[in-house]
């Protein structure tokens, strides 16, 4: 085995041999350097059709047609570009937009952006278990509603959103619905040919790509229309200008092929994975698994250790590389908004340990994972005055704490 | 997040952690934190005829520069009048373990702690 062990595949991936060696075949002099809009020679030809390859394969992880996406710098920009391209293309229609308490923070800040420009948002809440209903997205609607945009499956928990049924009541009441793809390729069968999606953001470093390309698909029929957020020389249809990154591309379109081929192996083993990593913490006392237990991608294991706090586990568990929805984690003070979004109390917020598994996670992996959780939650509990209090009989929802 | 040598000492191995009897007289408890900001810590102390603190232990829920800041506080606290203990600040805490700014509220905590468990034992004391 190798330490640290990897169980953060959410917040990226490492890039697949194969894709980095189609990578490596577009950088220099001998290779595929062009530049894709250079019409007058060979080296942009060449160029160009790697590019449009790339984007058949894009499009083919997703059933579109290639002519729908638009490459972006990934999933954050396309956001951008989705959200804010809509709004102010159909401004004149009307100014509210539609999304959930738990969308990643590049939907969230694009609509706080919007609200400044004069726009109004209502943010859903999910239900308990992290899911956004079609019912909620229809009663939220109004005459002046020109866009919903909602993940398919959420970074931290791992729940899926029923994309098929929302997009029925969006097309019925003729609002652009915008979709948030990025935890979701590779895990999930995505057919835009079935779903009514009218954008959706894509981005290659979750799904075994490099960093820094994804795409915005933008439907064709019914056509859909954005505003560019990025003017120059018109590329991309004119949907988002500047030079193609051609190796990123080609990593990208090598990237969702293979997801293509092996997702559904892929899928049985990281579940079969994710069941053995539950079972080994299952006679442990005062364990929560937050989001929904099926509606959850294979790979996606949220669970809470109550009575013991989320940054000191992680520093525990130093072999292992984990992320916590532990305030102390990150740079503000207020534990996961999506944790608490779903209805978990600060303290299960606080005790949040997200481990996410991929195509290199073993089982061997796993097994260590369990002992060495067990190990430091058990430590931890025994330091813990409100493990104590617990085992005391006390219910410390009742207790009043002088909160500082 | 890096964290100090002397943090990770104290977490790997904290000092005189436990419980000691709350309704013995001489027995001090501060209890300070909640839950909901990450982090609770338990400082007991116990005096002896002297006002001398001849025992302290703790218990702590939080990062691990909140345990750190406990588990360092009994050692510093053994062995000191009331009087004394009072003195302890958390800036000199914070310059033991070479907290960063975004952990100096951990010390802030412990001294807190360290003076709500005085403020209980002498309390009980009087009464
Ligand atoms: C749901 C979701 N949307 C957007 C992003 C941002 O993607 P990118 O890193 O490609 O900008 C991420 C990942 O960080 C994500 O998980």
């Amino acid at each position: 085995m190798q330490f640290p062990i990897y169980l953060d595949y959410s917040a990226t991936t490492p890039v697949d041999p194969r894709v980095a060696a189609k990578m490596a075949e577009c950088l220099t002099l001998e290779a595929n350097f062009g530049n894709p809009a250079s019409r007058s020679h060979m080296f942009g030809w060449k160029a160009e059709e790697a590019v449009e390859t790339a984007r058949r394969q894009v499009a083919d992880l997703i059933n579109c047609d290639p002519r729908e996406i638009v490459w972006t710098s990934g999933a954050t920009e396309a956001d951008n570009l989705a959200i804010k391209g809509a709004a102010h293309f159909y401004v004149k229609k009307g100014k509210h937009i539609i999304t959930s308490k738990i969308e990643h923070k590049a939907v969230l800040d694009s609509c706080r952006q919007l609200e400044r420009e004069g726009f109004e948002v209502t943010y859903l809440d999910p239900s308990a278990a992290g899911i956004i209903s079609p019912e909620a997205v229809a009663a939220a609607i109004r005459p002046d509603t020109t866009l919903v945009s909602l993940m398919h499956v959420n970074n931290e928990i791992g729940v899926i959103n029923d994309i098929a049924a929302i997009g029925k009541v969006t097309r019925e009441h003729k609002v652009i619905f915008h979709v948030d793809a990025a935890q979701s390729t590779g895990k999930l069968d995505i057919d835009l040919e079935e779903m009514q999606v009218d954008l959706m953001s894509l981005t290659a470093h979750k799904t075994y790509g490099p960093k820094g390309i994804g795409a915005l698909y933008v439907r064709r029929k019914p056509r859909v229309r954005i505003e560019p957020q990025m003017h120059g020389g018109g590329h991309e249809r004119g949907m988002r200008s500047g030079t193609l990154a051609t190796h990123q591309i080609v990593g990208m379109g090598e990237a969702y092929r293979l997801a293509k081929e092996e997702m559904h192996a892929e899928n049985i083993r990281l579940l079969a994975l994710r069941n053995r990593l539950l079972d080994g913490f299952k006679d442990m006392e005062e364990v929560f698994v937050n989001g929904d237990a099926d509606h959850r991608v294979a790979g996606n294991l949220n669970i809470s250790f109550n009575f013991v706090e989320g940054e000191s586990l992680m520093m525990a568990l130093r072999d292992l590389a984990v992320s916590s929805g532990s305030a102390c984690t990150s740079a503000s003070l207020e534990p996961s908004y999506v944790l608490r979004a779903i209805g978990l109390n600060d303290e299960l917020a606080h005790s949040s340990l997200r481990m996410t598994m991929g195509r290199f996670t073993t089982e061997e992996e796993i097994d260590y994972s369990i002992v060495k959780v067990r190990e430091a939650v058990g430590k931890l509990r025994e330091l813990s005055p409100l493990w104590d209090m617990h085992k005391d009989g006390i219910d410390l929802s009742q207790v009043k704490w002088a909160a500082h | 997040m890096a964290y100090s040598e002397k943090v990770l000492d104290h977490y790997e191995n904290p000092r005189n952690v436990g419980k000691m009897d709350d309704d013995d007289v001489n027995v001090g408890t501060g209890m300070v934190g909640a839950p909901a900001c990450g982090d609770v810590m338990r400082l007991q102390i116990k005096v002896d005829d002297n006002g001398i603190i001849e025992d302290a232990k703790f218990k702590t829920y939080g990062c691990g520069s909140a345990i750190a800041s406990s588990s360092l506080l009994t050692e510093w606290v053994k062995g000191r009048s009331l009087d004394e203990a009072t003195q302890i600040k958390n800036s000199d805490i914070a310059e033991e373990l070479g907290l960063p700014p975004v952990k100096i509220h951990c010390s802030v905590l412990a001294e807190d702690a360290i003076k709500a468990a005085i403020e209980d034992v002498k309390q009980k004391r009087k009464g």
